[in-house]
């Protein structure tokens, strides 16, 4: 079966999110007060790491195992998109602690008030859907 | 394989966990996908007839079918760490946070989350609508900046995307508005 690979990556995705507590309001509480290295030091180990990832996989143009290029998408260039998305997103993060990964994380975990979480994220998602046509990108 | 799982119960350091994030961003590349959770949240909308209501949910979601897998391997590695890997010791969280936490009424267990939001005492209206409308705008927020943490934050920015890094900016000044002015009458 060929989604078994992404069924054994997202497993080891949900124990490391968890074993290492980026799934915990607590955790990300701590990093909106500034108060942790933790959060912090989650993200810049693996934004340091993936950058230098891509970095060799596009100088030495490597291939899938499929055989094709990896070609990743450049993001389309705008200003209000991404500070307005970003802004309502970050509101709900803290709020809720978690973000589309997580949420998930925590219903495996047994917090199952995290699914009242992630039917609003679904109804976010669908109205934005509908009112995108109004809002600036 | 006992002192293994000892081992591995302990919480485990921020270097660890991010290096090992990137090493599944990397794989995913390699299995010719892209790392990026809230895409699976338009995807369910679609599955679940939203195209008909408007045309951003008319795409093929097949395609993006095993991102999904991803996420359910998400839910299930989250049941496992709490099943067999799990520890019963409250969090080494920052006592400044702590304290913070407690003018507000919010106190800590051994769990990763507080039972202010997420337990019994959750169970009512306004406890519900929080809970609701926290997601609704992790969901709307996400769609509308075209990403989350995992596809903004974590893969854009490896790919130096200038749009990821004014996300980000975005997600914290949303944050910390929500943290700093806003929770403290949410709560």
């Amino acid at each position: 079966m060929k989604q078994l690979k992404f069924i054994f990556a997202g497993v080891v995705f949900g124990i490391i999110m968890s074993k290492s507590e980026a799934v915990s309001w607590y955790r990300i509480q701590e990093m909106f007060r500034f108060h942790s290295f933790h959060m912090y030091g989650i993200i810049m180990t693996a934004i340091g790491f993936g950058a230098l990832a891509i970095f060799l996989i596009k100088k030495f143009r490597l291939n899938d195992y499929l055989g094709n290029p990896i070609v990743i998408q450049d993001k389309e260039k705008s200003i209000l998109r991404y500070l307005g998305g970003g802004i309502v997103f970050g509101l709900g993060w803290a709020l809720t602690g978690a973000c589309p990964g997580p949420m998930f994380v925590n219903l495996g975990i047994g917090y199952s008030l995290m699914g009242v979480v992630i039917v609003g994220a679904l109804l976010g998602t669908f109205l934005y859907g509908i009112l995108r046509k109004f809002l600036p990108h | 394989m006992d002192n293994f799982l000892t081992f591995i119960a302990q919480p485990w350091s921020w270097f660890v966990s991010g290096l090992l994030i990137a090493v599944i961003m990397t794989a995913l590349l390699f299995f010719g996908k892209s790392f990026g959770l809230s895409s699976n949240l338009r995807t369910v909308c679609s599955m679940a007839g939203a195209g008909k209501i408007d045309s951003f949910f008319n795409f093929d979601w097949k395609q993006q079918s095993w991102n999904l897998f991803f996420l359910s391997g998400a839910v299930m590695g989250g049941f496992i760490s709490a099943k067999w890997l799990g520890t019963s010791d409250q969090m080494a969280i920052s006592s400044a946070t702590l304290k913070d936490l407690a003018e507000l009424g919010i106190s800590i267990n051994a769990g990763l989350n507080p039972d202010t939001f997420f337990g019994a005492e959750a169970l009512n209206f306004h406890g519900i609508m929080v809970l609701l409308i926290g997601g609704l705008l992790v969901g709307f927020g996400a769609r509308w900046a075209g990403g989350c943490t995992s596809g903004h934050a974590i893969s854009g920015i490896a790919n130096l995307q200038i749009p990821s890094i004014l996300a980000v900016i975005g997600f914290f000044i949303g944050g910390l508005i929500m943290t700093h002015l806003l929770l403290p009458f949410i709560v």
